[in-house]
């Protein structure tokens, strides 16, 4: 009798490529997806390290190589194994995952630069058509001086459940606005330590999570640009913000020229009813 | 605007207001004339040297401490003629100027469309 255990290694060593006729040498299994198993692998002729990913239908490879972007991961080289499965060698992404990443970094601020840097290879490849589908943490790796590498392209069909857009589920045809749904929830995790979360930046969730897509920003660079408002202290066009708030915003954009200000005021005064008293 | 005007008109701007707060001090009063006008000179010269360094330099904490430095140079200078104000001269044109400074930074010139 084969227990569980040996029957999984048995099966792994089974899918295992056969890289011989390549210039790769297999080092190691990386991780697993809904569209492929990703290795770890030695390029002999540069005598670097690379990631291979093997698939079971090759669009993927030909979808990213049509994206050149310092955010999507650049493939070097495709082909097909001998057993008939397709496979592509990659840049090997070292870093953090977002899932990671969101309970190590620091600020705000610097949870927000990263978003922002999400939304720029999301925003490029939609404005050439090819819409991600399967945005989530575990697809995003922030790099070590937070440059961001969006990874798992050619799969919209594939889809995680919590940031799955109404429409994504339901089969429909699916445009920019999935993306912009899943970057939505993207963003709400990253602002989960956030408590109470900025009512601009809740507003900014909110609009990007609608159920209605048309309720939706229209793409991701729309998004990015709130978020960058935010950032900036100026207003976010997802939230109404009362006269309260708004003079909030201001003063706090204002804040070092409200200091100095203050700072001559207090000193005309102290001239004014004290020395000269 | 460019940086420059936007300095010499701001720090002039405030040189005129800085200057009116003379009317507080009844000692001075009689002279509020030739305060303001001093003290606008006074500001538009730490605007336009704001703004002049504005335009090389994007930096604001560097924009601020130049205005405040030059701001408190110049007020030293007047205060030296009056021998005396020292205190009540220096530091609120040295304010003056690192507003100016600030302000200089922060400014974006509208640009000519041809």
């Amino acid at each position: 009798m084969i227990s569980d255990r040996v029957l999984a290694k048995l099966k792994a060593a089974a899918e295992r490529p056969d890289l011989s006729a390549t210039r790769y040498r297999l080092l190691g299994e990386i991780g697993r997806g809904g569209m492929g198993v990703v290795y770890l692998a030695e390029d002999a002729q540069l005598g670097r390290e690379v990631a291979i990913k093997v698939l079971d239908e090759d669009s993927e490879a030909r979808v990213l190589a049509s994206l050149e972007h310092p955010g999507i991961v650049p493939v070097h080289e495709a082909g097909v194994l001998p057993d008939g499965r397709s496979y592509y060698a990659m840049k090997l992404v070292r870093g953090t995952r977002l899932d990671v990443f969101r309970e190590i970094a620091a600020s705000l601020p610097d949870r927000l630069r990263v978003f922002q840097r999400i939304c720029e290879p999301v925003a490029f490849a939609n404005a050439r058509s090819v819409i991600h589908g399967d945005l989530k943490p575990a697809n995003i790796m922030v790099g070590e001086f937070g440059e961001v590498l969006v990874m798992d392209w050619g799969a919209p069909g594939a889809g995680t459940p919590p940031f799955m857009a109404p429409e994504q589920v339901n089969g429909e045809q699916v445009d920019a606005r999935a993306d912009v749904f899943a970057l939505g929830r993207i963003l709400a995790i990253l602002l989960e330590r956030e408590e109470p979360m900025p009512k601009p930046l809740a507003s900014i969730c909110r609009k990007a999570t609608q159920p209605d897509r048309a309720l939706r920003y229209d793409g991701a660079l729309a998004m990015a640009a709130d978020v960058a408002a935010y950032l900036d202290c100026l207003p976010v066009a997802a939230h109404r913000e009362t006269l309260w708030e708004r003079s909030a915003r201001l003063a706090l954009r204002h804040r070092t020229l409200l200091a100095l200000v203050a700072a001559y005021l207090a000193m005309r005064l102290i001239v004014i009813f004290w020395i000269r008293g | 605007m460019g940086k420059l005007w936007f300095g010499i008109l701001l720090g002039g701007i405030l040189g005129i207001l800085d200057g009116l707060t003379a009317w507080f001090t009844p000692a001075v009063r009689s002279q509020i004339a030739g305060i303001v006008v001093g003290s606008m000179i006074k500001g538009a010269i730490a605007g336009a040297v704001a703004g002049w360094f504005a335009k090389k330099v994007n930096s604001v904490p560097l924009g601020i401490l130049v205005g405040l430095v030059v701001g408190m140079l110049l007020a030293y200078g007047v205060a030296a003629l009056q021998h005396g104000y020292y205190f009540e001269i220096m530091l609120p044109g040295s304010l003056v100027g690192a507003i100016a400074g600030y302000a200089t930074q922060k400014h974006r010139p509208s640009r000519a469309i041809s």
